[in-house]
Parts: structure tokens; C-alpha cells; sequence
């Protein structure tokens, strides 16, 4: 703010520094993100534990029925479906929720003049916050089924930073977007509905890529045009101790620079205009 | 940020504040991309505009007390809005410089499920205050609201007034640069709001800078020195208080 010249309401200076003002009001959003998470449970005796619970039991269920229904061996189906599962929740729960985010904060946005970011961070931070209630869940499933993990899994960490990253332009943009269109957001939450069909999560798409049905191994590799695979799989893959591809690692980093390039001019272009549609 | 106080200021220059108004037809993305494809139905695509500020130009600097007057709709919420950078301007420029403690609405940001101490410190993060800042200040915020052991049970026990003497003890225990209030501050019993308005007045003192939106002449010329009467999404008239009362006044009469 201590700019001779003051710079126009679009441009990226602004843009930017709604970015980085956010960023320095982290005690807010943090302690929002947290109080979030304590709120959807509270009155409930064990409180956040039931994330881990509600996780745990849908992975089991679905780990029992899909093994039995393929044919799979319970000890590699349950695994996969259960990192599926956790890296779902944090996708879609940015997608989704990311589609109402500036909605949802109306009241905030019209009476207090903070940046635009700060509902960004609290919300990947609140995702953030149940993918770690979930690792709980991993790590008893570590125990029950041990996975041939090794150094090479730490990779698991950056992929996780590049999730971050990309859920946060892809609630800004669709925030932004979704304040001025308000049928785009039960539009895109249908679409990740869709998305979850999609994406290999409770299928095997190795065992599918492999099938001795050339057909089906032919169709099964139209996955990769879903770009929500190569998100999954930079992350599962270490998790889970399996064969890294550097072919998502690639994908994944091209779509976070063109995502947040997108993202920085949609900002500059409507940033100032979200307080007047809300 | 500064803290040197010579840095606080608000300029404002021809800014004008429109609101596009998005009814159910419009907001829609078909509309939109049917309007696009179909050619220009002129009347029916337009989205349609209310003007809520006109030509705004304001130079206020540390130690300003501005009073703001006029009718309902006419553009006081909204202009301390301007002010506080909610709504940058859609033509015309607005600069602001200071930290922003807008109290508009005690309520917002309350959290109804978490106790009266954690709000505290929530309304206090809000209001651009640390953490630390504001626990610091807690027993100084409980011993003003009187309300002793409740502080620890949820909010959505409390009653309005309650609430009220916790959102103003709050407000009244920050230093604001920038102060923008606007009134709604009733729902407490008397005696309190002799209390509250002995505190209303310390804040001001600290505050760098004041606009206090109010249809109480007496609070008006408790708090303030000088006034804006808007009126029309414009300003009718900006000089001192009683000037800008009076005329106000027999504007009415």
C-alpha cells in the first residue's frame, strides 16, 4: 500500500497482492479451517474421528464388495480403493466446494475488505485438514496390509504440494466463475459425481489396460484423457509403493501452470467484481 | 500498514459504485451464450443497473470524524463500503490507506456453536487483529460485557442483547487506523449502552480515522466534527456538523 502511482483495479499488482495479502492472514484461515472441521462434528462424541471412522468403513465395504466382484485378491483391492478414496475426498471436495466457495461466504465478503484468497486457503486448508484425518486410516491399513513402500514413496509428499496447489486455483477460478453463473455450480458438482465413474478408483485400470479383451483394454486407455488419473496416480502410486510413471508427474505440472496462468487473469479480470455479485 | 499515522488516508475520486442486477434470467450461463449466438435483443440481454454511488469525491486524512446523514437508501452503507475497499469502484478511482475495522454488522462472523471466548478472538482475527492481540484483551472484553461465566458456553445460548454486548466489546477493544461504523448498535439495555458509549468514544480517540453512518444526532455530534449528507447516491453536502445537520434538518421539515 505504499504505492506512488495507484495501480488500476485490474491490474496484476492487484491480483497478485490479494494473493499474498491472503497468505498473511494465515492465523484467520487457519483457525477457520480448523473451527470448520470442528463444527461439522460438534455435539458428537467423538468428534473429528468420525472422518477417519466414515473413511474407513467405506473403503472397507467397498474393498470387500469390488474384490469379491473382480475377482481381486482383498489384500491389493482394498489398498487401492482406499488411497483412491482419500485422494478423491481431497479433489473433490476442492472442486465442489470450490464451486460455492465465494457464495457460501457472501456475508463475510460484504462486511469485512479482506482478500479474495483468504476463502481459498481456508478451504484447501479445511481438505488439507480431512486428508490428514484420513492418513490415519492408511497407516492402520499399512499395518493390516503392508505395501512394499521405499524411499521412492516419499514422492507422495510433492505430489501432495502440487495437489494443494491445484486445488487452489480450481476453487479460485470456479468461485470467480461460478459467483457470476450460478447454474455452473450444481452443474459442476454432478460433473464430479461423473468424474468419480471416470477415474479409476474402485476399478483397477492396470488390471483393465491389461485385459486379455483387447476391446476393453483399447476403451480402458480413453482414462487418460481424464486429466483427474494423472492427479491420482502421482499420489498413489508412491502410497501405495507401485511403479512411478513420469508421464503424470508431466501432465499434472503442465496443467498447474496453465491452471494458475488461467486463474491469475480470470483474478485480475474480475477480481474487484465478486463483491458486486455475490 | 505504516504506522506512521500521516499514511492513513481515504481518497476517493469520481468513483462511482453500479450493481448489476442478475435476475434469475440473465445469471444464467444459457442466457448468456444464447444472447451471444442469437444477435443483440437489445433490451432483453442488457443486464439492468442501479447506480448506488455517483461521483464520489472525498479527501479524508488522520483525525477526520465524519459524520454521514440522509435518508434510508440513500447510499450511506454502501459508501462506507467504498470506503472500506469491499466494493472498489466501478468508474472513478479509490485509494485507501490503513488498516479497516469496519463495523457494519455486529453479527458477522460469529460462529453460533463455539463459546462466547473463542468469538472473541474469531471477531477479533476479522477485524485484523493476531491472535495474541486479542488474548491479551479477553479480560478486559469479559470484564466490559458482564457476562462471566457464559463466556464459556456456545453462543447460540446467549439472548440478542447478549450477543450485542459481546460483538461490542469486541469492536471497542481494537486499534483501528480506519474506523467505519454504521449504526445498529441498539438492543442493549440503558445502563449498558451508557457503559458502551464511554468506550465507543475511547475507540474513536484511537482510531486514526472515523466515519460513523447514524440517524442519531446525538451520537452523531458525540463522536463527530464534520458530516456528509448523502443523498441520491450523491453527496448532498460535506462541511461541518451542525452546518450539515441543520441543513439536513430543514431539508426535512
Amino acid at each position: 500500500m505504499t504505492a506512488t502511482a495507484a495501480p488500476g483495479v485490474r491490474s496484476w499488482r492487484r491480483a497478485v497482492d490479494d494473493l499474498v495479502g491472503g497468505w498473511g492472514q494465515r492465523q484467520l484461515w487457519g483457525h477457520l479451517g480448523w473451527q470448520d472441521i470442528r463444527q461439522r462434528y460438534r455435539r458428537s462424541v467423538l468428534g473429528p474421528v468420525w472422518i477417519s471412522i466414515s473413511m474407513a468403513v467405506t473403503a472397507i465395504a467397498l474393498g470387500v464388495l469390488y474384490a469379491g466382484l473382480f475377482g481381486n485378491d482383498l489384500s491389493v483391492q482394498l489398498p487401492y480403493i482406499l488411497v483412491g478414496f482419500i485422494v478423491w475426498a481431497f479433489i473433490s471436495g476442492c472442486i465442489s466446494e470450490g464451486s460455492e466457495v465465494f457464495i457460501a461466504n457472501e456475508g463475510l465478503i460484504k462486511h469485512l475488505p479482506a482478500p479474495l484468497s483468504v476463502h481459498i486457503y481456508r478451504l484447501v486448508w479445511r481438505q488439507t485438514l480431512f486428508f490428514g484425518h484420513n492418513l490415519v486410516v492408511y497407516a492402520v491399513m499399512l499395518i493390516v496390509f503392508p505395501q512394499d513402500l521405499t524411499w521412492r514413496s516419499l514422492t507422495a509428499i510433492p505430489a501432495f504440494g502440487l495437489l494443494m496447489l491445484n486445488g487452489a486455483w480450481v476453487a479460485l477460478l470456479l468461485g470467480i466463475v461460478t459467483t457470476r453463473f450460478r447454474d455452473l455450480t450444481p452443474i459442476t458438482q454432478s460433473l464430479v459425481q461423473l468424474l468419480f465413474f471416470l477415474t479409476p478408483i474402485v476399478w483397477i485400470y492396470e488390471d483393465l489396460v491389461n485385459s486379455p479383451n483387447t476391446a476393453i483394454a483399447e476403451r480402458a486407455r480413453l482414462v487418460e484423457f481424464n486429466p483427474l488419473l494423472h492427479f491420482l496416480e502421482i499420489i498413489r502410486q508412491p502410497m501405495l509403493g507401485h511403479e512411478q510413471h513420469l508421464r503424470h508427474w508431466i501432465v499434472v505440472l503442465v496443467i498447474t501452470v496453465v491452471g494458475w496462468a488461467l486463474t491469475l487473469y480470470a483474478l485480475r479480470r474480475f477480481r474487484s467484481r465478486v463483491s458486486y455479485w455475490v | 500498514m505504516s504506522e506512521d499515522s500521516s499514511l492513513v488516508s481515504i481518497t476517493t475520486r469520481d468513483a462511482c459504485v453500479d450493481f448489476p442486477i442478475f435476475d434469475a434470467k440473465s445469471r444464467s450461463l444459457k442466457k448468456t451464450v444464447m444472447g451471444l449466438v442469437g444477435g443483440n435483443i437489445a433490451s432483453d440481454t442488457k443486464v439492468p443497473i442501479i447506480e448506488a454511488l455517483r461521483d464520489i469525491t472525498l479527501d479524508l486524512r488522520h483525525g477526520a470524524r465524519v459524520g454521514l446523514v440522509g435518508h434510508n437508501g440513500a447510499g450511506k452503507s454502501t459508501l462506507l463500503r467504498l470506503l472500506s475497499g469491499i466494493y472498489e469502484p466501478t468508474r472513478g478511482q479509490a485509494e485507501v490507506r490503513g488498516r479497516v475495522a469496519p463495523v457494519f454488522d455486529l453479527g458477522v462472523g460469529m460462529d453460533p456453536e463455539v463459546t462466547g471466548l473463542e468469538n472473541i478472538v474469531v471477531r477479533g482475527l476479522f477485524l485484523g487483529m493476531t491472535r495474541k492481540q486479542m488474548e491479551s484483551r479477553i479480560d478486559d472484553i469479559a470484564d466490559f460485557t458482564e457476562l462471566g461465566d457464559f463466556l464459556r458456553m456456545p453462543l447460540r445460548t446467549y439472548s440478542t442483547g447478549m450477543r450485542v454486548r459481546l460483538a461490542l466489546g469486541v469492536v471497542t477493544s481494537i486499534d483501528p487506523e480506519i474506523l467505519l461504523l454504521d449504526e445498529g448498535i441498539g438492543a442493549v439495555d440503558a445502563a449498558f449502552l451508557e457503559k458502551s458509549k464511554k468506550r465507543l468514544s475511547e475507540l474513536v480517540e484511537r482510531s486514526g480515522l472515523l466515519v460513523f453512518a447514524s440517524h442519531s444526532d446525538e451520537f452523531l455530534r458525540e463522536l463527530c466534527d464534520t458530516a456528509i449528507w448523502m443523498e441520491h447516491g450523491q453527496i448532498r453536502q460535506h462541511g461541518e456538523l451542525e452546518d450539515v445537520l441543520r441543513a439536513y434538518k430543514g431539508d426535512r421539515a
